[in-house]
């Protein structure tokens, strides 16, 4: 049966929190403001009230013990998703992830069953004070025995939140906060019928002039700067990673192989990031086909900087625009 | 030392004693109706503004005759004064964000000014009337806010480190900074230092807080946490991160605990300059919990209607830290009417001050980014700014076209 809803992200996730919630009795929302609050983006809202306080737990104010009963609650069987409040405060409960919730399956000879989700609302442009607008997600993904996945918009956060709820792995779900409320982002959904699998990596625009690769919130920037480049007589191929480890760029080769060039964008610094993973695999598989070195359009190699400069910092259209043409010129 | 603060019945005195104890739905149905503070609370002036003799603490605030006490007065009006400037301002979109004061007055000022100029502290990011009392210029401060630089003030001329956004962080940053106070022999007698830390009710479930416990502890470094409960972490109540009343958790690591009236200004000072003597003279860290409210929201994108009721702001109202000190200084004559007015103006002016500033400070240059990443040259970023500042001046020239 098609049940179709104009959602923003933000939305799309609450009711795919409620859906999974319904489906199953064992996954708990765990996080700090997330009961009465809603969370402080409102993303839980409701859902306190509908499931009770011990299904929505309302947690101490530590990520630490965030985590680390998570991952005692997943090995009673339950399927724990916690919130953190904002990227810049995962990391202390960094630990937690890295020595036991990304281990525990493999230490264990796979007895052991790691069914967490850390939900992060990540990524800058919201104006905000220090460590609410960072891009941490290379780090993660450098830790074995963890996924992580990322969403760019409504449908794939529903059926996104939902799929890595479902699945017996870790995963660091983040999520694009700027986006969240984003009408302009709405889209229609159908909440009944399922698109199968959302993980892996999606070309969202096709094109034949240059490929753009990214994830989250530079999705929005790739696109938008895939418009503006039609108007200059340039077509870009967009790609969303989605799932950024482990990393899905079998789409990403072929598109390289068709298009000879690529960008890849992200909000996060460049030294050992995703970005540089990305183009030391491309190097490598599509060798041949390259017409240009493959260019990165990214944060810089700095902490992320005081609002009134984020403009600078984060990767827009333009800058994206200008890597495209460095690459043309090549 | 006073020891009778943190004294409690020892678990295990006897069956009467284990019989006595409260099942835990007691203690938190308690800690939830201790809008009062329980009888632990230390107090030296009551809501009303009557002076409560202390034995233990009446010799600290020896000193504090009326003109001080004005003082103290006219520190907590400008510092309100400016917050509600600050939040106001944030309101006209001149700041991103704003975290209130409101209520917590005499906590900060209490405490703040019970500090020497050797003193060190460590705030959270809510300590702006600490930062006053430790000479921080506000306007500074503000840039924090306005999102300009992250931390605006000489942190060494001051004593007063760069806030702390990550919960609890700072506690291990206070308690080694502390310890090296000890390893330089800076305590032992009247003239040595000490270092306050501030944290909030909820940042004591951070596993950060209970190490930096352990660490002051252990190297009874000279070091006194100051946690200001507020009463809530934004939408949790205290009693999400404890059982116990926060004070009693310093029994626990060995050292003392003490809960005061956070409302209180005189009862602060006093209570902070006892457990800084303790500090200096190398008895180690003292736990001060200091009772008190958050009359405002969390910060200003929060929303506490959705978690908290009227009726406890309205409680709370009545234990205002700025009006009881009015009302005692009003009584006893110690003030009169051109004073109080002389104040609001000053802090009237103090605000629109502030005001002007916050609209005129300068925009950060765009290769502020890459300021002070590191203390020695990195040539990677060296390049990184200089492609960046390159790519920015196509833009100039291509508009000259
Ligand atoms: C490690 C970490 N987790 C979460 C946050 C988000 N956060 C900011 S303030 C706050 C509540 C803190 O409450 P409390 O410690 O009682 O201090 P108060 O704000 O009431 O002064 C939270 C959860 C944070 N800053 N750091």
């Amino acid at each position: 049966m098609m049940d179709l809803q104009k959602l923003t992200i933000g939305k799309a996730l609450n009711l795919g929190l409620r859906r999974a919630m319904e489906e199953d009795p064992k996954v708990l929302m765990m996080g700090e403001d997330i009961g009465k609050l809603g969370g402080v983006f409102r993303i839980t809202d409701g859902l306190q009230k509908d499931f009770g306080e011990q299904r929505v737990l309302d947690t101490p104010l530590a990520e630490s013990g965030i985590i680390g009963t998570a991952v005692g609650l997943a090995v009673r069987g339950f399927r724990p998703v916690c919130e953190i409040q904002f990227e810049g405060f995962i990391f202390p409960g960094f630990d937690q992830i890295s020595s036991q919730l990304a281990k525990l399956h493999y230490r264990t000879q796979g007895r052991v069953k790691m069914p967490v989700v850390i939900r992060v609302p990540f990524g800058g442009g919201i104006g905000a004070v220090e460590h609410h607008s960072e891009s941490p997600e290379s780090l993660f993904s450098h830790i074995a025995g963890l996924k992580v996945v990322s969403i760019s918009n409504a449908a794939d956060a529903y059926w996104g939140i939902q799929e890595a709820i479902r699945s017996d792995d870790p995963i660091l779900f983040f999520e694009p906060k700027k986006l969240y409320h984003s009408g302009a982002l709405k889209m229609e959904i159908d909440t009944e019928t399922s698109p199968g699998r959302v993980f892996g990596s999606r070309v969202v625009r096709e094109g034949t002039t240059a490929t753009v690769v990214s994830y989250g919130p530079s999705v929005k920037v790739a696109l938008d700067a895939a418009t503006a480049a039609e108007e200059e007589g340039k077509s870009l191929e967009v790609i969303d990673l989605r799932t950024l480890s482990p990393l899905d760029l079998g789409p990403v080769f072929e598109s390289v192989r068709k298009t000879g060039r690529l960008i890849a964008v992200s909000e996060a610094p460049l030294e050992s990031s995703l970005t540089s993973e990305i183009a030391a695999r491309v190097q490598q598989e599509c060798f041949y086909s390259l017409e240009s070195p493959v260019l990165r359009v990214a944060g810089f190699d700095t902490p992320y900087p005081p609002a009134k400069l984020e403009e600078h910092y984060l990767p827009d259209l333009d800058r994206v625009l200008h890597a495209v043409d460095r690459s043309l010129s090549w | 030392m006073p020891s009778e603060q943190w004294t409690h019945p020892e678990p295990g005195e006897g069956p009467a004693a284990i019989a006595a104890q409260p099942s835990p739905e007691q203690v938190i149905a308690g800690l939830r109706a201790t809008s009062e503070g329980g009888a632990e609370l230390t107090q030296l002036l009551t809501p009303e503004g009557q002076r409560i003799p202390s034995e233990q603490f009446d010799s600290y605030v020896a000193d504090v005759d009326d003109e001080v006490l004005r003082n103290l007065y006219r520190d907590m009006v400008l510092v309100r004064r400016a917050d509600r400037e600050a939040n106001a301002m944030q309101r006209q979109g001149q700041l991103g964000i704003w975290v209130p004061l409101l209520g917590q007055e005499a906590a900060q000022i209490g405490s703040g000014r019970a500090l020497g100029p050797r003193d060190m502290a460590f705030p959270s990011y809510r300590e702006h009337g600490v930062a006053y009392a430790r000479g921080v210029d506000l306007r500074d401060l503000l840039g924090i806010f306005r999102c300009t630089d992250h931390s605006g003030w000489d942190y060494q001329a001051h004593r007063f480190h760069p806030y702390t956004i990550v919960i609890g962080n700072q506690v291990l940053n206070a308690a080694g900074y502390a310890m090296g106070q000890k390893f330089e022999g800076k305590v032992g007698d009247d003239d040595g230092e000490a270092t306050i830390c501030y944290f909030g009710d909820g940042a004591t479930s951070q596993g950060d807080v209970h190490e930096g416990f352990v660490w002051g502890a252990v190297y009874d470094a000279p070091l006194v946490f100051f946690c200001q409960n507020n009463q809530w972490a934004i939408s949790e109540p205290t009693e999400r991160q404890s059982r116990l009343p926060l004070y009693q958790r310093a029994r626990g690591y060995g050292f003392p605990g003490i809960r005061v009236d956070g409302n209180d200004v005189l009862a602060c000072l006093a209570v902070t300059r006892w457990a800084l003597e303790q500090c200096r003279h190398g008895n180690g860290p003292v736990l001060i919990e200091a009772f008190t409210y958050r009359m405002d929201a969390h910060t200003t994108t929060d929303d506490p209607t959705r978690y908290r009721l009227s009726d406890e702001l309205e409680e709370w109202k009545l234990k205002d830290p700025i009006e009881r000190v009015r009302a005692y200084l009003a009584r006893g004559g110690g003030a009169d009417h051109d004073f109080f007015d002389g104040v609001q103006a000053e802090a009237d002016e103090f605000a629109a001050q502030l005001r002007e500033h916050t609209f005129n400070m300068p925009e950060p240059p765009p290769d502020r980014i890459f300021a002070n990443v590191y203390a020695e040259p990195s040539p990677v970023l060296d390049a990184q700014r200089e492609e960046y500042l390159s790519y920015l001046d196509g833009f100039a020239t291509a508009g000259e076209h």
